[in-house]
């Protein structure tokens, strides 16, 4: 498969890794934050921690919408799918999410809840079209990379007069989350957890471009360098990144730029900001309450919006108290640092969304690199 | 004086009719049916006899018994359909134990209301596949459920064999050092259903490999008959099996990326919907775990049959205390394989 | 929501919507968020939209930089 194959090549794999370890000061430690879920993945299926050398550490972030999305979220999803003659249309990843009360979406489909999974927001739009004399609602999640499509699909019903058609919009923005975890009291105060730099997500950055990394380049004074999605582009972006820390710059570079461009794509920008405007704040898993982090549906478009349709209230519910979900997103702890990992956690039985989603760092460890954690006894966390 | 007129008993129709509530009730309609499809379709000396049962002839040797539903949806789709496959997968299983299959039972659970044309299609499509292997269907029993309580028709085939005298193929036999072979290529049965899909709809030209592998076991039996391992990757794919014999046999696998045998439609497919082949289902295919001295001459037995010709080596047996599979990536690092979690949902993500 | 992939347009079949091959498989997938794509162009897929457009040159570019790495190594490296 043309430019997918050429970029998974294992002799460059075994090239660039070489220029890793060259590079490398030995003295130092390099901390990588890998943002995106796509690329937590590609790091644990193509096994890119056994290339690299012992000094160069990649942490695992937020970068996975289904991680991060809270209980209560699911909870509401799970209300709306259990209205009778409802339609839930959601993306496959959200079906195993945990819920309270031992529920999740695939539970409520068992007992009967028509929740359909589409693989696009026009798939939804579809159903409501197929189905006038019954409600349909598009359950949302997703970065700036989903966004657009689901701001097509509003406009589409909009144009197309459909009075059956709502979204339940879960939106999180990527830049937010990015500071967040800068401005968490472990990074910022404590140092607890060295982050040196960061590779930027590849596909939220086709859409936002590269310029919103800038502020934190020069903020925080951590490089970034936006990577594509295989498993070279992040080699390569590993490669940058520690070149940048030798060299003492702290800069956006942009590995990724056969599809990313500083202004990315104006087109799908302009019709995200026609739908959606900021929530002033937004629940987070494992973050909290994170401001300006989310979009809900504009005014204009508010007839789309399920959560004024049904006036849905949001409950916030509490993580499992083993669950280190929370610690684990932020990168302070590792999925082995989990006192239920592995043992009342798995990805049969989650108990917190890092094990739900496959690029969740617990699902990814667990079902990529467990074979290394066993002569290891878990080391605890600061 | 009356005239004695001969009963006209109009046929089954096969193009228009639906499956209705008598056609389960034990009387008329139900043995018309029985007789004008099942018993017409599948015809042997067995099933004209019309008893409830068939008496058979057991070749000495130790029996095989495997017994399989079938729940396919779509019923219809590239290279096969529910009946064929449902004759394919009960073949396999007695197969996959070094058994000669001998002979097939086939039940049917109806929905009232399904089509009498696609009942009709299924059933030629069975007899065809039953024939074409030489295991016959010598009985077999048919229910009908109300409207609403089943997806059209289910199916559940049970095969008998006999396995000579010598031969002991089954999961807990692998040894460290085996060599793990596989017949072809992984994947193709899975994308060719998932390509049907409603939502994820889209065109390829992979059909399902659905087919009978008895001839192909027949043949790798007689050159190597010390096989410690047969077993046809279904659902859940390679990996799910590799675990399954791992935990069975006690011991641990390495297989790598490089050497699996993969479509390259197969692969696109599965790149597009965030899937990994090696846990899409196969229904033509085997894997064999046999001592490594006899991996060559085995290799080449497949391949010269036309169920074989893609026929891989794809890794080894190893010690491992906690019955690991793990495959080496093209790339060069090392991962687990782990079981498959749940059922395999199409990543958008 | 990150899996997406590029492939190849074969066809523009209507207004906003194009006909994309990878590897030989192929599906009908929407152009409402991007311009200007012409048959042979390779687009990035998400989630049934195209979000951009892959340019040629700077994939062979970026290919290049990974073959730099390569080229750098004398002696051999460090290589776990």
């Amino acid at each position: 498969m043309k430019y997918i194959d050429e970029f998974r090549d294992g002799a460059l794999a075994r090239h660039l890794a070489g220029a890793i370890a060259r590079e490398a000061e030995p003295t130092r430690h390099y901390s990588l934050m890998e943002f995106c879920g796509g690329h937590t993945h590609a790091i644990s299926r193509y096994g890119i921690k056994d290339l690299l050398p012992p000094n160069v550490e990649m942490v695992h972030g937020p970068g996975c919408p289904v991680c991060v999305l809270p209980v209560g979220r699911i909870d509401s999803a799970i209300e709306l799918a259990s209205r009778p003659g409802l339609i839930l249309a959601t993306y496959a990843d959200t079906m195993r999410v945990p819920a309270s009360k031992g529920s999740s979406l695939l539970k409520a489909k068992a007992r009967g809840a028509d929740i359909r999974m589409v693989y696009s927001s026009a798939d939804a739009i579809r159903i409501a079209r197929d189905n006038p004399e019954r409600e349909v609602v598009f359950f949302a999640i997703g970065f700036e990379t989903t966004t657009p499509p689901t701001a097509v699909a509003i406009l589409d019903a909009a144009a197309l007069g459909l009075g059956n058609f709502s979204v339940f919009c879960n939106h999180v923005l990527t830049p937010a989350a990015i500071a967040n975890i800068l401005e968490s009291p472990e990074v910022r105060d404590l140092g607890t957890v060295p982050l040196d730099g960061f590779i930027g997500p590849a596909h939220v950055s086709t859409v936002i471009g590269s310029q919103p990394y800038e502020y934190f380049a020069e903020e925080y004074g951590r490089p970034v360098v936006i990577a594509g999605f295989e498993p070279l582009d992040v080699m390569q972006a590993i490669l940058m990144l520690v070149r940048q820390l030798n060299e003492g710059r702290a800069e956006v570079e942009n590995e990724f730029t056969r599809a990313v461009t500083r202004e990315g794509n104006g087109k799908a920008k302009a019709l995200v900001a026609e739908v959606f405007e900021l929530r002033r704040s937004f629940e987070w898993r494992g973050l909290g309450e994170v401001p300006y982090s989310a979009l809900q549906i504009k005014e204009k478009y508010r007839r789309f919006d399920a959560e004024a349709r049904y006036g849905l209230e949001y409950r916030s519910v509490a993580d499992n108290k083993a669950c280190e979900c929370g610690a684990i997103l932020r990168g302070v702890k590792k999925p082995i640092d989990c006192k239920v990992f592995g043992t009342v956690c798995t990805p049969e039985n989650p108990i917190g969304s890092c094990m739900v989603s496959s690029e969740g760092a617990c699902a990814a460890h667990y079902s990529y690199g467990r074979f290394k954690d066993v002569p290891v006894i878990a080391v605890a966390a600061p | 004086m009356t005239n004695v007129r001969s009963d006209y008993v109009r046929p089954v129709d096969f193009k228009h009719g639906h499956v209705d509530m008598t056609h389960g009730g034990g009387g008329r309609a139900m043995t018309q049916l029985i007789a004008e499809l099942f018993l017409r379709e599948f015809d042997n000396e067995w099933l004209r006899a019309q008893n409830d049962s068939a008496c058979i002839a057991m070749p000495a040797g130790r029996m095989v018994i495997a017994t399989d539903s079938h729940v396919v949806s779509p019923l219809f789709f590239p290279g096969g359909d529910i009946g064929s496959l449902s004759v394919h997968g009960t073949i396999n299983d007695v197969a996959m134990s070094g058994a000669k299959p001998l002979y097939l039972a086939a039940t049917f659970v109806l929905e009232e209301g399904f089509p009498l044309a696609d009942l009709k299609r299924i059933v030629v499509s069975m007899a065809a596949a039953s024939r074409a292997a030489g295991v016959p269907i010598v009985t077999g029993d048919t229910k009908v459920v109300e409207k609403g309580k089943g997806d059209g028709v289910f199916i559940t085939t049970t095969g008998v064999g006999v396995v000579p005298d010598g031969v002991h193929i089954a999961g807990d036999q692998a040894q460290p050092g085996d060599a793990i072979i596989v017949s072809g290529s992984l994947g193709d049965h899975g994308v060719a259903i998932m390509s049907m899909r409603e939502n994820l709809s889209f065109e390829t030209t992979i059909e399902s490999d659905s087919a009978a592998l008895h001839g192909l076991v027949a043949a790798m039996v007689a050159v190597v008959p010390s096989i410690h391992c047969l077993r046809d990757p279904t659902r859940g794919g390679l990996v799910t099996t590799l675990n399954e014999i791992a935990t069975q046999s006690r011991c641990g696998m390495v297989i790598r990326e490089r050497d699996l045998p993969v479509k390259a439609q197969v692969s696109a497919a599965c790149e597009f919907l965030g899937l990994d082949p090696l846990y899409v289902a196969n229904e033509g295919k085997l894997v064999a775990m046999v001592p490594p001295a006899h991996a060559q001459r085995l290799l080449a037995t497949m391949r010269a049959h036309p169920l074989g010709r893609d026929a891989a080596l794809i890794g080894e047996v190893r010690e491992d205390p906690l019955h690991f599979v793990q495959l080496d990536t093209s790339f060069g690092g090392r991962r687990n394989v782990d079981w498959l979690t749940g059922e395999q949902l199409p990543r958008i993500c | 929501m990150c899996l997406a992939i590029p492939a190849r347009v074969v066809a523009l079949p209507g207004p906003d919507a194009a006909l994309i091959d990878i590897g030989g498989v192929r599906k009908r997938i929407s152009l409402a968020l991007v311009e200007g794509i012409a048959v042979g162009d390779y687009v990035i897929v998400h989630a049934g939209y195209a979000l951009a457009r892959l340019d040629p040159e700077e994939a062979e570019r970026t290919l290049a930089l990974f073959a730099e790495a390569a080229a750098l190594l004398e002696a051999p490296g460090a290589t776990p």
